[in-house]
């Protein structure tokens, strides 16, 4: 697993866009790629594949449930199988179908999450998934993926299309710039992707917020010359402990940034992880707290909660200062 | 109300479903003008509910489980005086509570909605309190057709014949139409009245845009007595904006400044025409 691609294939789509392109080109090469669907291919911007490979989707109707428990038996009979539905659904209706179908039985399912967090901000809590990260750390033999850019998005999906046992992949519908790919352009599962080196302190993001903290380094060391570390912690489960136990190390600051409630996602793994082996940085989760979320865009959401260039940069001050 | 008064009501109602989904920039357009008729006749004709007794335990009680339409809840509830009109102005706006789908956050709404599925069996609950506590309110709740597949609605289905909930009442929204495509080639739910009534409920159809058959039809509320109560409502996506009915695009599309003009302009003269 794990090709160096040597040069980035696709940039600035919706990492959505990407992951529909990138399952054409499998289900053209691989017949038992098998696409299953809970009337939401439109959303998962599936309509193409719908057309080119009629024989390769299998339409559900509104039924999560079902979806995965459909898909669950499709996997078990060696089909290749996509389920796909809005993170939120798909999380929580299906949960007992994904715990007990898909990863007790290990039976090859890979369960796509769109419009993952607040993608559908005004929709309101019903459409976010704030909860996912939480619910499938807790589920025995599941990997648990947020891709941060349309490269991440690409490999994610091709790597995990070879493998034989569960996974969820969540990602959302804005279009994701390109991350700096010179220091590290392998993409691994389980293994972090320092995007950005820093000597100062360590931010790490994951899924679509990897890039406020991206720029957010940048101003970083623009406006006062602190270098941050960025990684992109694109698998939250298994958790890459070596590359923590590295960035900790030094002692350096942390903050962790998810597009996540901060209970139970990226932040609380890192901080059981580094607490149980005696790592005492100074460490801050940034997430959306635990309250009735504010209503808006996703930007607005981003903005209100600080998981933005500007509120990402501000907790890294806020934290230095602590240190000092 | 008369059935012609309603049918005015209803104009006014379609125009500010668009013009706030319009203002607002999102929206499910087909399924809110689907359902309006609906909700104006159970508003303006049936309920025992308005902002005077909304915190009476004795009203009448409405969830909306097909949430997504929540612009035609708005839009009547602004008209019963639950909330001043002009708050609809902050449609999905940052920090408004006037979102996407039904919340409690906004006065007159029963139950937080939006993930399909939820309606009935919260309100088979709602139905059987009523029973427990020897009260005579009555519950209704509105699904779409497309929602149906959902198990919970059949789970739901069976908690309320076996408890004999005559005080409650199914409507469905049935539009025929859900995102993917024709609800018949999504997955096919038909004969929806011989599955209910096999389930214990009493069925009937009605034309979901024929005032006086509404009223009729929820005049005669329980249809069979100890048996709870399922209303078929045939309607048209879109219905009253020619170039949206019947149109699948029209879900959650949102007119641009021409199409919004020529929708006002075809309401206008449907009022005139009345
Ligand atoms: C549990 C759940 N799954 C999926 C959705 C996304 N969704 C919103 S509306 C809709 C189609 C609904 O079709 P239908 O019930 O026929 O509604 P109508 O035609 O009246 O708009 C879907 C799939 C949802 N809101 N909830
Ligand atoms: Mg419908």
């Amino acid at each position: 697993m794990g090709a160096i691609i040597d040069n980035v294939l696709v940039s600035d789509k919706a990492n959505l866009e990407v992951f529909s392109g990138t399952l054409q080109n499998l289900a053209e090469l691989d017949r038992d790629i098998v696409v299953v669907t809970s009337d939401s291919r439109g959303s998962g911007k599936l309509g193409p594949f719908g057309q080119k490979y009629p024989a390769q989707i299998v339409e559900i109707g509104i039924a999560e449930q079902n979806l995965v428990g459909v898909a669950a038996g499709l996997a078990s009979a060696g089909k290749k199988v996509f389920a796909v539905s809005p993170a939120c659904f798909l999380t929580a209706r299906a949960l007992e179908q994904i715990k007990n179908d898909v990863a007790y039985s290990d039976n090859p399912v890979k369960l796509i999450g769109i419009s993952a967090g607040v993608s559908y901000g005004a929709l309101g809590s019903t459409h976010h998934s704030l909860h996912d990260f939480a619910v499938l750390r807790a589920v025995n033999n599941i990997t648990v993926v947020a891709p941060a850019d349309n490269f991440e998005t690409e490999q994610a999906i091709a790597q995990a299309a070879t493998s034989n046992h569960p996974f969820y992949l969540r990602f959302g519908k804005k279009v994701m710039p390109a991350l700096p790919a010179d220091i590290d352009n392998s993409f691994n599962f389980g293994k972090g992707r320092i995007i950005r080196e820093g000597k100062d302190l360590t931010i790490i993001g994951t899924g679509e917020t990897v890039y406020p903290a991206w720029q957010a380094a940048e101003k970083l060391e623009q406006d006062y010359n602190i270098q941050a570390m960025v990684i992109s912690m694109h698998t939250i489960k298994p958790l890459d402990y070596e590359l923590l136990a590295r960035v900790a190390a030094n002692g350096n600051p942390i903050i962790t940034v998810e597009e996540h409630s901060v209970y139970g996602g990226l932040g609380e793994a890192c901080a059981s992880f580094l607490l149980q082996h005696n790592y005492h940085n100074p460490f801050k989760i940034m997430g959306i707290p635990d309250e009735y979320t504010v209503t808006g865009s996703q930007n607005e959401i981003f903005n209100h909660y600080g998981l933005s260039e500007s509120g990402i940069a501000d907790t890294a001050l806020k934290i230095l200062k602590q240190k000092h | 109300m008369t059935p012609k008064e309603l049918a005015l009501k209803s104009i006014g109602y379609r125009k500010n479903i668009l013009k706030y989904i319009y203002g607002a920039n999102a929206g499910h357009t087909g399924g809110s003008l689907s359902c309006i008729d609906i909700l104006n006749v159970l508003y303006n004709h049936t309920l025992n509910v308005g902002p005077d007794n909304f915190k009476s335990p004795d009203r009448d009680r409405y969830i909306q489980s097909k949430g997504h339409c929540v612009e035609a809840l708005f839009v009547v509830l602004a008209d019963k005086g639950f909330f001043p009109e002009s708050d609809l102005e902050t449609l999905c706006r940052y920090k408004s509570h006037y979102i996407g789908h039904p919340t409690r956050k906004v006065n007159g709404v029963e139950q937080n909605t939006g993930a399909l599925g939820h309606g009935l069996p919260i309100s088979v609950g709602t139905a059987l309190a009523a029973k427990m506590d020897k009260k005579a309110y009555r519950v209704f709740t509105l699904l779409g057709d497309g929602e149906l597949p959902e198990g919970s609605n059949w789970e739901a289905a069976l908690t309320a014949a076996h408890y004999k909930l005559d005080n409650l009442t199914a409507i469905i929204d049935h539009n025929k139409l859900q995102i993917t495509g024709r609800t018949s080639d999504v997955c096919n739910t038909d004969p929806i009245d011989q599955k209910f009534e096999s389930f214990g409920w009493a069925v009937r159809h009605v034309d979901g845009h024929n005032f006086k058959m509404l009223q009729e039809t929820l005049d005669e509320l329980p249809f069979t007595e100890d048996k709870p109560s399922l209303i078929i409502a045939h309607t048209v996506k879109g219905k009253g904006i020619s170039y949206m009915e019947d149109e699948l695009k029209w879900h959650h599309g949102v007119p641009n400044k021409q199409q919004f003009a020529q929708a006002i302009e075809e309401l206008d003269n449907a009022v005139a025409a009345l």
